[in-house]
C-alpha cells in the first residue's frame, strides 16, 4: 500500500495545464455572470434603498427594508413557507426512494425506459401541469366526478384551495428530480456490499438501514435540498392551487414587485430567500463531500 | 482547424450575428401604443393606417404597475400613448409625464357623455381621455342563490348554503373595497383605525371563502363551483354569455367607479399623431368595438347609443345610465397609503 504513492501529491498540480479548460469554460461563465449574477446583484442592491412615493426607487441608503423582513408578519410567512417546503420534501423523498429503488433493481435493459417515464412530466410546461391539478381536484373536477359515478352521493370533496393541494402540486412537480438523484446513488452502489451484509447475517431490513440507506444519503440530500429550495420560493403553485388563500414567500416577493410597487422591500425579501438557499446548498455540499470522503477512505483500505 | 476553415467559420459567425441584429433597425412606427392585450380591435393598426396613413406599433402590458414601472424608469421615453387606469393617470400627471390633451385636435371629445367631463381625477380632460368605465358588484347564479343578494355582507358573511361557494377579487384595491363598502367607509380610506376594522372583517370572511380569484371567477359560476362572486361588471358579462342564470347586481352600500384612460406621454415626439389616434378611438364606430367585443361600458354617448338593443337586453349592466354610474365612488391614487394596503392584504392572505 505504501509503495503506491511514488510522487508526492503536490507535483500533480504543477503538471496540470489550466489554460484550455479555462478558455473552454470562459464563455459559459461570462454568460452566467453577465446575465445572471450581475442582474441579480442589481436587483438585490435595491434592498438598500427606499421606495419612491410614486413607486420607483429613491436612492437614499437605508437598512429599513431588512428590518421589515424581520417583522412578525413576514417572519411568520417565511416560517410557514419553510414548513410547507419541508413537508413537500419529506413526502417527495418517501415516494421517490421506493420508486428509485425499484428502478435500480429492475432489469438493466428496462431501467432507461422506466427513468424516461419518471421524467416524462417535464416534457410539458410547469404551468399546464399545475392547471391539470385544478381540473383534477376542483369540486366539479375529475376526481369528484369519478366518485359520483362510483356511487358517492355526499357533498363533493373540497380538495382544491387547501394547503394539501399546494403540497401535492409541489411534490408532483419536483418528484422526478428526487427520483433521479436517489437513483444515481443507488445505481452506483456496489451490490457486493449488500451481499456481504447478508452473508454476515443481517436480514434485508437491517441491510437496508445499516448499509444501503447510509450509502445513498448523499442522493437523498441532493434531491431533498433541491425540492426544498425550489418549493420555498415557489409562487405559482400556491397562487393556483391555494386560490390565493396562502401566502408563501414567493407570493410576497411577487406582490412587492408587481402590485405594491415596493421594489426595495421585495429585493430585501429576495435577498433573505437567497441567503437561506445558499446556506442550505453549502450544508448539503459539505455533507456530500464528507460522505464521499468517507467512502474514498473505505475503498482505499 | 486550418486557416481557411477558420476564416470561413468566422465569416459565417459574423453573418449570423449581423442577421440577428438587422431586423431591429427596420421598424419605424409613427406611434408606440401600450395597452392591455385584447383591449382594442386586433386590426386597429390597419384601420388607423387606412384612415390617416400613420403606422402604429401596439405593445401589451399585463398590469398597470408593469407599464408604470417602465414609464417611471425611462421618464416616458419609448412610448407615445399608454392606456392606464385613472389612479395611475393621476400619478403620471403628478410626475409631469402626461401631455395636455390638445382639444382642437380631438373634436370627437364631443361624443363623450357630459358626466365624463366632470370626473374628479381629471375634470375637463386636461391630461387624459376616458376609454372604458364600470363598477364592481356581485355576480351570482340566480338558480343557486335565494333571493337577490343586495349587500356586500351577503358575500362577506354568507349563509350556510353559500359558505365555501364564494370568491373575492384578489387585487388589493377591490379586495379591500368590498370590506370598506360593507362598513360604510370610503374606497380610498386611509385612516389606520378604520383599515384595521376592515382587515378584521376580511380575515373573518376568508374563512368562508372558496378562493381569491381575478380571472376565472365567472367560469367557477358557470361550472357551479361557486354561487356568488365579487366581479367587475364587464367580466360578469362573460359569465352571462355562457349561462343565462347568471346575474349582476350592485349592492345597496354602493360600489367603486373604475375608469381606464388614454394618456399621451410628454416625452413623445409624435404628439400630433397621438392626438389623431385618440380622435380615431373616440369615433362612435371605433369606440363601440370595445362595448360590443369586450362587453365593457364606454363613456362615449354616440357609441353607446349606436349599440344593438339586443346587447343591452342580454347584458343588463350595459344599459346602466351614466348618471347612476358616476354616483359610485371614484378610485383614487392612495399615495403612501398604498404600502399599508399591501401589508394588510398580505396579513389577510397569510391569516388562517
Amino acid at each position: 500500500m505504501r509503495g503506491r504513492r511514488l510522487r508526492p501529491r503536490g507535483s500533480r498540480l504543477l503538471s496540470f495545464n489550466a489554460t484550455r479548460p479555462t478558455l473552454l469554460a470562459a464563455p459559459g461563465v461570462a454568460w452566467l455572470v453577465a446575465f445572471m449574477v450581475v442582474p441579480c446583484l442589481l436587483v438585490l442592491s435595491y434592498a438598500f434603498f427606499q421606495r419612491g412615493v410614486w413607486g420607483g426607487v429613491e436612492y437614499t441608503f437605508t437598512l429599513e427594508n431588512f428590518a421589515r423582513v424581520a417583522d412578525p408578519l413576514y417572519a411568520k410567512i417565511f416560517l410557514n413557507s419553510a414548513r410547507i417546503a419541508l413537508t413537500a420534501t419529506v413526502v417527495a423523498i418517501l415516494i421517490a426512494y421506493p420508486a428509485a429503488y425499484a428502478i435500480s433493481r429492475a432489469p438493466r435493459m428496462s431501467q432507461p425506459i422506466l427513468l424516461f417515464f419518471a421524467v416524462l412530466p417535464f416534457w410539458s410546461n410547469y404551468l399546464i401541469r399545475t392547471y391539470a391539478w385544478i381540473v383534477l381536484l376542483n369540486r366539479e373536477g375529475l376526481i369528484n366526478n369519478l366518485l359520483r359515478t362510483l356511487g358517492y352521493t355526499g357533498e363533493p370533496l373540497s380538495m382544491l384551495y387547501t394547503e394539501s393541494a399546494v403540497i401535492t402540486g409541489l411534490v408532483y412537480n419536483y418528484l422526478p428530480f428526487v427520483i433521479l438523484a436517489i437513483y444515481s446513488t443507488l445505481s452506483r452502489l456496489n451490490p457486493e456490499l449488500m451481499e456481504a451484509s447478508r452473508d454476515l447475517g443481517a436480514g434485508p431490513v437491517r441491510t437496508f438501514l445499516r448499509v444501503t440507506l447510509p450509502l445513498t444519503l448523499s442522493g437523498v440530500a441532493a434531491g431533498g435540498v433541491f425540492v426544498f429550495v425550489l418549493s420555498i420560493g415557489n409562487f405559482v403553485t400556491p397562487a393556483l392551487l391555494g386560490g390565493g388563500r396562502f401566502q408563501m414567500v414567493g407570493n410576497l416577493v411577487y406582490d412587492q414587485f408587481l402590485t405594491a410597487n415596493d421594489w426595495p422591500f421585495g429585493a430585501a425579501l429576495g435577498a433573505a430567500l437567497i441567503v437561506t438557499m445558499i446556506v442550505l446548498l453549502l450544508l448539503q455540499a459539505r455533507a456530500t463531500a464528507h460522505a464521499s470522503g468517507e467512502r474514498k477512505r473505505e475503498g482505499e483500505r | 482547424m486550418n486557416a481557411k476553415n477558420r476564416l470561413t467559420a468566422t465569416c459565417a459567425a459574423a453573418a449570423l450575428v449581423a442577421a440577428c441584429l438587422a431586423p431591429g433597425a427596420a421598424s419605424a412606427a409613427d406611434l408606440v401604443i401600450s395597452n392591455w392585450d385584447g383591449y382594442m380591435a386586433p386590426d386597429i393598426a390597419e384601420q388607423f393606417k387606412v384612415a390617416t396613413g400613420l403606422e402604429i406599433e401596439v405593445v401589451n402590458h399585463a398590469t398597470n404597475e408593469e407599464v408604470m414601472g417602465k414609464l417611471m424608469a425611462s421618464g416616458g421615453k419609448g412610448y407615445d400613448v399608454v392606456f392606464v387606469s385613472s389612479p395611475f393617470a393621476e400619478i403620471l400627471n403628478g410626475q409631469g409625464l402626461a401631455e395636455p390633451i390638445d382639444k382642437a385636435a380631438v373634436p370627437n371629445l364631443a361624443n363623450l357623455y357630459p358626466e365624463a367631463t366632470t370626473l374628479a381625477y381629471d375634470p375637463g380632460y386636461a391630461f387624459s381621455v376616458p376609454y372604458t368605465w364600470g363598477t364592481t358588484g356581485l355576480c351570482y347564479r340566480a338558480d343557486l342563490v335565494e333571493g337577490t343578494p343586495d349587500s356586500w355582507m351577503t358575500l362577506l358573511q354568507p349563509t350556510d348554503k353559500l359558505k365555501g361557494k364564494t370568491t373575492m377579487l384578489a387585487t388589493d384595491r377591490w379586495l379591500m373595497a368590498a370590506g370598506e363598502l360593507a362598513k360604510g367607509f370610503s374606497v380610498n380610506e386611509k385612516d389606520p383605525a378604520k383599515l384595521e376594522e376592515v382587515k378584521n372583517l376580511l380575515i373573518e370572511a376568508k374563512k368562508t371563502l372558496l378562493a381569491y380569484d381575478d380571472t376565472t371567477f365567472y367560469s367557477k359560476l358557470v361550472s357551479a363551483e361557486a354561487s356568488l362572486v365579487q366581479a367587475w361588471d364587464g367580466w360578469c358579462n362573460y359569465g352571462i354569455t355562457e349561462n343565462k342564470d347568471i346575474k349582476f347586481v350592485v349592492p345597496k352600500e354602493g360600489s367603486d367607479l373604475w375608469i381606464d384612460t388614454i394618456v399621451v406621454m410628454k416625452s413623445s415626439e409624435n404628439k400630433d399623431a397621438a392626438m389623431k389616434f385618440i380622435n380615431f378611438i373616440l369615433d362612435a364606430k371605433n369606440h363601440a368595438w370595445a362595448a360590443q367585443n369586450i362587453l365593457y361600458k364606454v363613456p362615449n354617448k354616440a357609441a353607446m347609443e349606436s349599440l344593438d338593443k339586443a346587447l343591452a337586453e342580454q347584458y343588463p349592466n350595459m344599459a346602466m345610465a351614466p348618471a347612476d354610474l358616476v354616483k359610485y365612488e371614484l378610485l383614487r391614487d392612495l399615495g403612501t397609503a398604498q404600502k399599508d394596503y399591501s401589508r394588510i392584504v398580505s396579513e389577510i392572505k397569510a391569516a388562517n
